[in-house]
C-alpha cells in the first residue's frame, strides 16, 4: 500500500476512464488497509481508489507500477479479490496514505461484485499499455526498476530478488489454473461432441418433418404435430411450423395460458385492463421464484388466449409494444374513455392521462395514439412534449 | 418399338406413382417422428450426464457460459428458448438468464424518467449488480447482452446500440435510425453534443442535425442546455457518468414512474 499517492481524482489530458466499481475494499498484502470501502477506478494510465463518503480521500497508482495480477476466488464469507503485485515505489514518489509497507502486493476486495468485468478491463489495459503512447500531461512517476541510487542498492536488490521468486511462483500458479481451465473446456468439448452429432441429426430431421407438415405430405395428425413441436421445444430448436389454430403452441403453452388467465385477472383489473408484456413477465417470474418462464414461453402462451377462449388477449401496437389486455375492456371503451378524458381537460399528454387513469405512461400513450388513429384526437407535437386535443375537424 | 402413349394409360401411371409417393411420404414422416423421439431420449441421457459433471461450472463461471452458448450456437440450438427446454431443466441455465431479464427490466423502468429509456451497458451492469446484492453470483456484461437479446421477444423496444467501445441499451420503442445512433456515438465522449460539432464531424446540413436532435429531445433522450457558453448543448442523461450524477431515491423514482 506504500505505492499509492494522494490525488485529486481528476483525469489528466489524454487519460480516459475505462471502468469503475463501487464496493471495493483495499488490502495491504493480506491485511485490510486502514481505509473504508470505496470505489475503484481504472483509467488508461492509473488505478485509482476513492472513499465513497469522503470524496477528498482519493489515491492512485500508475499502471506501469503493476508487475502482475491474478484473481482470487470468493470463499465462504469472503468476497472475490484481485491480487496486484507491484514494483517497489520509486524514490521520488509523491506522498500517500502509507509511508511504508512490508508487502509488495495489494488486493482489491469486491464486496459488491464486478470483479469479472474489472479483471477483464485491467487485462486489456495492461496489454495495450496506452499510457506509454499517450503520456498524461502531469508527470506520472515511472517504475523505479533499477533506477535507484547506489546507496540503497543492496536492499533493493534483495527485495527485487524476492519479488522475482514470488512472481515466478505466481506465474506457475496461474499457468496451472489455466491448464485446469483448458482441461475442463476439453472435457466439456468431448461431452458436447458425443451429442453434437445427435443434436445435429435431430435438427435436420426436424426440418425434414416440418417441410412435410407444411406441404401436407402424409397423414400427420394434429396430435403428432403437437408432439413434434414439444420435441423442438425441449431441444431449443427453432420451430419452423406455425399453425393457424395453435401458433407455436404445445401442451405446455396451453397449460401456461390457462394459468396466466387465472393469475392475471386481478392485476389487470387494477391496472385499467391492460399490462405491458414486460410487466407481466416480471410479475409472473417474481411470483414463481424458480422454474422461470422464458420471454418466448410467455409470448407463445399469450398467443393461445384466443384459441383457448380465455378472457385475455395478446395485442401488439403499431409501435411494437406488446400488451395483455382483458377482453372485457374493448377497443371502443378504451377510445371512448380517452376522448372523454381529453375533452374534459381540454388537452392531455401521455403522462397526465396515465396519472388520471392509473396507467403506465407507455400504455396511456398507446391509448391516445389509438384514439388519434381512429380520428378522434389530434396531436400537438413539439419539443415540449406530445399533447393531444379533441379533433374538431 | 412401342411408342410411349400419351393418354389414359400414361395418366393412370402418373396417378399410381403419385399414390405410391404419397404413401411412402406418410410412412417416412411418421417414422421420422418416432425416430426423433428415440433420439431425444438418448440425447436426454447424454445431457443428464453432462449436467451432473458441469452444472456448477455453468453457474459459477461467466467464461464457461460464453463458451457453452457458442457451442450451442454451432449445433443450432438455443438453450434459452424455453424454460421447459432440457437445457433449462437440467442445467438450470435458463433461470439464471430469465431472472437477469427481470432485473434488467426493473432497472430500466426505474431510470426511464431520467434517461428516456437509454442507458449505458456499464451503468446497467453496475445497477444490476447492486440490486442483486452481496450474496448473489457475479454477472458479466456478456450475460446482460444475452439476457437482453431474449427480452426482444416481448416487443417493447429492447435493443443494444454500439457506441465508442461499449454499448447503449435501449428499453423503449423509440425509433432510432442510423442518424440518431451516429449522433449518440458522437456525444459519447463528453456526454453532450452541439449542432456545430455535428456539422463539423459528420459534414451534415444544419437542418439534418437539428431534425435528429429534436427527435432525441422529444423522445426524452436528450436535454437542452440553453445557458451553455457559446451555443446550446444537447446533453444525453444516459451518458452521464455515475460520478457526476445524483442518485435518485426510491421515493422519487416511485413518484415519477407510474
Amino acid at each position: 500500500m506504500d505505492r499509492f499517492m494522494w490525488t485529486n481524482g481528476l483525469l489528466e489530458m489524454n487519460e480516459t476512464l475505462v471502468i469503475q466499481q463501487r464496493g471495493v475494499r483495499l488490502y495491504d498484502g493480506d491485511e485490510k488497509a486502514k481505509l473504508e470501502v470505496g470505489v475503484v477506478l481504472l483509467s488508461t494510465h492509473r488505478l485509482l481508489w476513492r472513499d465513497l463518503k469522503n470524496h477528498e480521500c482519493c489515491i492512485c497508482i500508475p499502471l506501469s507500477q503493476i508487475i502482475f495480477f491474478e484473481e482470487q476466488a470468493a470463499g465462504i464469507g469472503k468476497s472475490a479479490k484481485i491480487v496486484i503485485h507491484l514494483h517497489p515505489a520509486p524514490a521520488n514518489k509523491e506522498p500517500g496514505p502509507y509511508q511504508n509497507s512490508k508487502f509488495s502486493y495489494i488486493k482489491l476486495s469486491f464486496k459488491e461484485h464486478g470483479q469479472i468485468e474489472f479483471y477483464r478491463r485491467l487485462t486489456e489495459e495492461m496489454i495495450q499499455k496506452r499510457w506509454e503512447s499517450t503520456p498524461a500531461s502531469q508527470p506520472i512517476t515511472a517504475t523505479a526498476g533499477l533506477k535507484t541510487g547506489r546507496t540503497r542498492a543492496v536492499g533493493i536488490v534483495g527485495i527485487e530478488r524476492k519479488l522475482e521468486e514470488k512472481r515466478k511462483e505466481t506465474d506457475k500458479n496461474i499457468s496451472e489454473a489455466f491448464e485446469d481451465l483448458s482441461k475442463l473446456m476439453e472435457k466439456v468439448r468431448l461431452s458436447v461432441i458425443t451429442f453434437h452429432t445427435a443434436a445435429k441429426e435431430m435438427v435436420e430431421l426436424s426440418r425434414s418433418i416440418a417441410s412435410k407438415i407444411k406441404d401436407k405430405q402424409g397423414d400427420i395428425t394434429e396430435d403428432e404435430t403437437i408432439r413434434f413441436k414439444s420435441y423442438l421445444l425441449s431441444m431449443g430448436i427453432a420451430n419452423p411450423v406455425t399453425r393457424e389454430t395453435h401458433g407455436s403452441g404445445t401442451h405446455y403453452h396451453m397449460q401456461l395460458a390457462r394459468q396466466l388467465g387465472d393469475i392475471l385477472q386481478a392485476p389487470l383489473e387494477e391496472r385499467g385492463g391492460m399490462m405491458a408484456l414486460t410487466e407481466v413477465y416480471c410479475l409472473v417470474n417474481r411470483a414463481r421464484g424458480m422454474e422461470l418462464l422464458s420471454p418466448e414461453d410467455l409470448v407463445n402462451a399469450c398467443k393461445m388466449f384466443e384459441s383457448l377462449k380465455l378472457p385475455l388477449r395478446l395485442r401488439v401496437f403499431d409501435s411494437g409494444v406488446m400488451v395483455v389486455q382483458l377482453q372485457s375492456h374493448s377497443e371502443e371503451e378504451m377510445i371512448a374513455s380517452a376522448i372523454d378524458s381529453v375533452s374534459e381537460k381540454g388537452s392531455l399528454t401521455a403522462e397526465e392521462f396515465g396519472k388520471l387513469l392509473g396507467l403506465s405512461v407507455l400504455l396511456a400513450k398507446e391509448r391516445l395514439l389509438l384514439a388519434e388513429k381512429m380520428g378522434h384526437l389530434c396531436r400537438d407535437d413539439s419539443v415540449e412534449g406530445l399533447r393531444f386535443y379533441p379533433n374538431l375537424f | 418399338m412401342h411408342r410411349r402413349g400419351v393418354g389414359a394409360g400414361a395418366i393412370a401411371k402418373k396417378k399410381l406413382a403419385e399414390a405410391k409417393y404419397k404413401e411412402r411420404g406418410t410412412v417416412l414422416a411418421e417414422d421420422q417422428i418416432v425416430q426423433m423421439s428415440k433420439q431425444l431420449e438418448t440425447f436426454k441421457t447424454h445431457l443428464e450426464e453432462f449436467a451432473s459433471k458441469h452444472k456448477q461450472e455453468i453457474r459459477k463461471s461467466s467464461q464457461f457460459r460464453v463458451q457453452f452458448q457458442e457451442m450451442c450456437a454451432t449445433i443450432g440450438v438455443d438453450p434459452l428458448a424455453s424454460g421447459k427446454g432440457f437445457w433449462s431443466e437440467m442445467l438450470g441455465v435458463g433461470d439464471f438468464y430469465y431472472e437477469l431479464g427481470v432485473q434488467i427490466i426493473e432497472v430500466c423502468l426505474a431510470l426511464k424518467h431520467r434517461n428516456g429509456g437509454l442507458i449505458t451497458l456499464d451503468e446497467l451492469h453496475q445497477r444490476v449488480l447492486k440490486g442483486r446484492g452481496k450474496f448473489a453470483q457475479d454477472v458479466s456484461q456478456d450475460d446482460l447482452i444475452r439476457a437482453i437479446k431474449k427480452l426482444k421477444a416481448m416487443g417493447n423496444g429492447f435493443g443494444v446500440i454500439p457506441v465508442g467501445g461499449s454499448y447503449l441499451v435501449q428499453s423503449v420503442p423509440a425509433e432510432l435510425n442510423m442518424d440518431h445512433t451516429v449522433v449518440l456515438q458522437l456525444a459519447e465522449k463528453k456526454g453532450y453534443v452541439t449542432v456545430s460539432e455535428i456539422r463539423e464531424s459528420l459534414k451534415w446540413e444544419k437542418e439534418r442535425a437539428c431534425h435528429v436532435l429534436d427527435h432525441l429531445l422529444k423522445e426524452g433522450l436528450a436535454w437542452l442546455d440553453l445557458q451553455a457558453a457559446g451555443e446550446p448543448q444537447y446533453w444525453l442523461p444516459a451518458l452521464f457518468s455515475e460520478l457526476s450524477s445524483r442518485d435518485v431515491t426510491p421515493e422519487e423514482a416511485n413518484q415519477m414512474t407510474p
